[in-house]
């Protein structure tokens, strides 16, 4: 398992895009590290042979009819967005 | 009888007098809103309340429906239509719910009348219910202690009599650990026995929607109503509703019940151990056999859960970027600056936390090491409980190893809180059911604190874990404790 004192909290808090103060990318890296030592226990078990658990319960390939159906109107899709105009969601460029 | 007296009654009690035309649905949304005014500005359990719409509702109930007339409090993170839900964060500020969860629906279908949107850890995250950016809820039975959580407002409004009956979450023990800490019954239903389709999703593979209330029988009631398939949910199992009221009072007598030697370890407080061990006598005379089980691959749980469940988190909360609802940081100069301002504004620190040791453990180089291990080490979790429950019906333990802690005693060291959740995360990984009941009180500061007794099934089998707890609860009076708050409300 990968060493628990390689956590560069600014490069991933900028992978998972939230911005941090340096403050709390000090306290993050302290508390972050105090739980991947912890963790780090898993180490010890021998996990040879087994298949990874994605889901509790064995359920698989739940289909349904691709079939149209009636869902939220335009209206309905905008009406909790910060900004809208013309039916569509306004963001800042992000095409040159 | 007097609104307390009317505000403390049971779900089925509270259907008798429905019935019975005694009382109107109506006044019975009144009654409950003059008893919120009363205690919740020291419980602080509810983030909003639309009593104009449950008024309304009221009108229109038909009683003799399952659940008619009976008003139901919903964990703010649970859609219900035209109403907030703010998963307890500044970021989903000004987002109404444009549907209704698929639980929701079902309760409205069984008569039921939501009322009120209960406080949490921000989107769930928490053991205390002191993560919401939004609020602070407090005990009951001691206001200077935390609620237990994340479904913390719905555990404190059961016990304060602020609420009939009311949802909750649990991804790791979010509705039975309130319910210990609060003296109430909380049962995390089997993994897809109820649709998650509109509960804003935390770590899809172990969250899940059940009742908090005031008895075990009432638990059984709401699961009759919001239990079964979905189509809306992929993950919602396809197996028969069983009646889960039917075998209540059934006798324990033939009933193997599971003690983990795993489970008995050194950081369980005295007064819990000492109520378990009385509780486990208790069900031994109800004609119960008690038998010692191993499940070996506890110790590694809650390490297993951490890397889980922030990799889910941090995938799930990619959505709040501030672009579809919910708050947007100002004048952004482009749009990475739109989702690192909105995102570093909007979430609360164990949030973050969650979200960045998450995005860490799925990140190239290190997948293998965390996320993928952990999966396979969840599967020996997994057989551990398939094992054990092929020789017992249920197992039994705490499900807190402690009381009720004080407000800002733990806040500091997330280490230390996770840890706590020792005895509710194995079930969420193994996907299996549990309930909390009341089973004591420790006697801390003056105060009398509340301790639960959890029961673990197997897969789907809810009646049994319902029926164990019920035969408890009945044959002990911890049940009819009411926590000391006293305002002056006048005589109904």
């Amino acid at each position: 398992m990968a060493g628990t004192w390689d956590l560069d909290v600014a490069y991933v808090a900028k992978l998972a895009r939230i911005n941090l103060t340096k403050d709390e990318a000090k306290i993050f890296r302290k508390q972050l590290n105090d739980v991947l030592q912890y963790v780090e226990k898993l180490r010890e078990v021998d996990v040879t042979g087994l298949d990874a658990a994605a889901h509790a319960l064995p359920v698989f390939n739940v289909f349904r009819e691709d079939a149209p159906r009636d869902w939220f109107t335009a209206e309905q899709a905008l009406s909790n967005a910060p900004r809208q105009a013309n039916g569509l969601f306004v963001v800042p460029k992000v095409v040159e | 009888m007097t609104e307390n007296e009317l505000a403390a009654l049971s779900i089925a009690d509270l259907q008798s007098l429905l019935r019975r035309r005694e009382i109107s649905p109506r006044e019975v949304i009144n009654t409950l809103r003059a008893r919120i005014e009363a205690v919740d500005p020291d419980i602080g359990a509810y983030l909003s309340l639309d009593s104009d719409a449950a008024v309304k509702e009221a009108e229109q109930a038909n009683v003799d429906l399952p659940l008619g007339g009976i008003p139901i409090a919903i964990k703010d993170i649970i859609n219900v239509m035209g109403q907030q839900c703010t998963c307890a964060s500044k970021i989903l500020n000004g987002y109404r719910a444009p549907y209704d969860a698929t639980v929701i629906q079902k309760l409205r279908a069984a008569g039921a009348i939501p009322f009120g949107k209960t406080n949490l850890d921000e989107f769930a995250m928490g053991s205390s219910t002191e993560n919401s950016a939004l609020k602070s809820t407090r005990n009951p039975w001691d206001l200077a202690r935390v609620p237990g959580g994340s479904s913390g407002g719905s555990a404190a409004a059961i016990a304060a009599d602020e609420a009939f009956g009311a949802l909750g979450s649990d991804t790791g023990g979010s509705i039975r650990q309130p319910a210990a800490l609060c003296g109430v019954v909380g049962l995390k239903p089997t993994y897809g026995r109820v649709s998650r389709f509109g509960l804003v999703a935390f770590a899809s593979s172990l969250d899940q929607i059940g009742p908090v209330t005031k008895t075990v029988r009432d638990a059984g009631l709401i699961m009759n109503a919001i239990a079964g398939h979905d189509p809306q949910d992929s993950t919602a199992l396809n197996a028969p509703v069983p009646d889960y009221v039917a075998n209540l009072g059934n006798a324990l007598r033939g009933i193997r019940l599971g003690v983990a030697k795993e489970y008995m370890i050194e950081g369980i407080d005295p007064q819990v151990r000492a109520a378990i061990d009385a509780a486990v006598k208790q069900l031994n005379s109800l004609g119960a056999e008690i038998v010692e089980v191993s499940l070996p691959s506890t110790e590694y749980a809650v390490a297993v859960y951490y890397i889980i469940a922030t990799a889910e988190a941090s995938a799930n909360l990619a959505r709040f970027d501030g672009v579809r609802y919910g708050y947007r940081a100002e004048n952004p100069k482009d749009v990475l600056d739109l989702y690192g301002r909105t995102r570093e504004q909007g979430f609360g620190p164990e949030v973050k936390r969650r979200i960045i040791l998450g995005t860490y453990v799925l990140s190239s180089g290190y997948y293998d090491a965390y996320y993928l291990r952990a999966q396979k080490v969840r599967e020996l979790i997994r057989r551990d409980f398939a094992g054990v429950f092929e020789k017992i019906d249920a197992l039994i333990s705490p499900t807190s190893p402690v009381a009720a802690f004080k407000v800002g005693e733990r806040v500091a060291d997330p280490l230390q809180m996770y840890l706590a959740d020792i005895f509710t995360i194995a079930a969420n990984l193994a996907g299996i059911c549990g309930i909390s009941v009341p089973c004591g009180f420790a006697a801390m500061d003056g105060h009398r604190l509340p301790i639960g007794l959890q029961v673990l099934g197997k897969p789907l089998d809810e009646a049994r874990v319902l029926q164990i707890a019920h035969a408890y609860e009945q044959s002990t009076d911890w049940h009819k404790a009411r926590p000391p708050i006293a305002p002056n409300l006048p005589k109904a």
